[in-house]
């Protein structure tokens, strides 16, 4: 039984690429993309979107970082509670109402997008920076206490290798919320790949339709690629061991 | 704000006929991504080879941008005249409720103590028995932990479906931003995020209420 779902998955996503393939062609998708007079205009919205992507996460990893640490510090930890409570009632706010709400404070254009976009990538990672930190065991600390390290020591090389993971999860829950919402941010004038999908979309041009949802689907698929790199890289060669 | 109050009270039976429509669709995608997702997530449980690929596949299915995706289903929903509309909506959400529902449901059979199925067996109960009163019963929480997380999802992309036609409230933020009126964009955005906020807290008290007495009874003793 299992070998025979299995082969039906196979065939599955043969059929699927297949037909993707074909739809592709057929809907005149391939025809647009190298269309001389698209591309560029392709290209543009691209790196639009990259732009915001970018710019937004840069802003909010620092922001996110710097707030989870901070609420773990003696001082500021009774505050942690209900910060987590705020965070966690702002991110079932939706998507396009955060870009919404960011519109009719700060009018369309590219800064309202990148205040909205940043706002909400805040949230994920300032939460998991928060959980991971947190949840790094106090013998550890009291160990590298013992030990004679000074506070900010332990914050860099006990608390945040060791909460390093759950970090990462939050960066990219983070950027793949992100990627989705920047394709939005066309409808408060900011641009990006998502003005294909719309105008597509409004126009019954499947084959624009398919130029912008194509490169945004495979963007966030890469950036998905990208967060598994990245934590190859960040996290500690040990602690990668031990969870095996 | 006033405007806004303004504007949800003068317009109360749009507001109201907007919501319905919203949770109507998120409902529907829901009570079907459940019919799926969990026993998909109870036959990965048992049948370990298949969970990787199945959870890989949902797992790429989340992180495709919903509008995106909407996009994507588009031509080949068009073959059936059905691109636009409420249709490809619900399957969207469907979609995006597979992995929050598939991961929890696995997650909690697999850590049903294994001496409770031990003494189910033992009970003489036959394998459906066993899933049915014993696994399902104890990993209710969790199941309901992701039904949740689905749900407030499903929300926030009801309202990025109302550009493909599939109405709810996004309708409000949607005509809002065309006719460059804050007032209908606040109300669109300000009532989606309650919606949104409402479910949440409704489906954390489903939670508490459907979990087994047994259940309250340990946690109890043990905190």
């Amino acid at each position: 039984m299992i070998k025979m779902l299995q082969k039906i998955y196979r065939f599955l996503l043969i059929a699927i690429i297949l037909g993707a393939g074909v739809a592709a062609e057929k809907t005149g998708f391939i025809e647009y993309i190298f269309d001389p007079d698209q591309y560029p205009l392709i290209f543009r919205f691209f790196l639009q979107h990259l732009y915001l992507v970018g710019y937004s996460m840069a802003m909010a990893t620092v922001i996110g970082l710097v707030a989870g640490i901070m609420l773990t510090r003696k001082q500021l930890r009774r505050y942690a509670g209900i910060i987590m409570y705020i965070i966690s009632l702002g991110q079932t706010i939706p998507s396009l109402a955060v870009l919404a709400l960011g519109m009719s404070f700060l009018g369309i254009g590219t800064t309202p997008a990148l205040f909205a976009l940043t706002i909400y990538s805040v949230l994920p990672i300032a939460r998991n920076t928060l959980a991971g930190i947190t949840a790094v065991p106090p013998p550890m600390i009291d160990a590298a206490k013992g030990m004679g390290m000074s506070p900010t020591r332990i914050l860099f090389e006990i608390e945040l290798p060791n909460a390093m993971k759950v970090i990462l999860t939050g960066f990219r829950i983070a950027l793949i919320i992100n990627i989705g919402t920047a394709t939005l941010a066309f409808l408060i004038g900011a641009g990006g790949l998502g003005d294909l999908i719309f105008s597509g979309i409004s126009l019954m041009r499947t084959d624009q339709l398919l130029a912008g949802a194509i490169p945004v689907t495979l963007m966030a698929l890469a950036a998905d690629f990208l967060c598994e790199i990245l934590g190859v890289l960040l996290i500690s060669k040990g602690l990668r061991l031990a969870e095996e | 704000m006033n405007g806004t109050l303004d504007f949800i009270v003068g317009n109360y039976q749009k507001v109201i006929h907007l919501t319905c429509e919203h949770i109507l669709v998120v409902g529907l995608a829901l009570a079907i991504a459940i019919l799926i997702g969990v026993p998909l997530g109870i036959l990965i449980a048992k049948r370990e080879n298949l969970s990787k690929q199945v959870l890989v596949m949902a797992n790429v299915l989340m992180t495709i941008p919903s509008i995106a995706l909407f996009g994507l289903m588009l031509p080949i929903l068009a073959i059936w005249n059905l691109g636009l509309g409420k249709v490809p909506a619900i399957i969207a959400l469907i979609l995006y409720s597979q992995l929050p529902i598939i991961r929890n449901t696995y997650t909690a059979i697999k850590n049903v103590p294994p001496e409770i199925v031990d003494a189910g067996k033992g009970m003489g109960m036959n394998r459906w028995k066993l899933v049915v009163e014993v696994e399902v019963p104890i990993s209710i929480p969790l199941i309901l932990a992701g039904l949740r997380t689905a749900a407030v999802m499903n929300i926030g992309i009801a309202a990025i479906a109302s550009y493909i036609g599939a109405g709810g409230l996004g309708v409000l933020i949607q005509q809002g931003i065309n006719r460059v009126y804050p007032e209908m964009i606040l109300s669109g955005a300000i009532l989606v995020s309650f919606l949104a906020i409402f479910v949440d807290g409704g489906m954390a008290m489903l939670e508490r209420i459907l979990t087994p007495r047994g259940i309250k009874i340990q946690r109890r003793l043990v905190g």
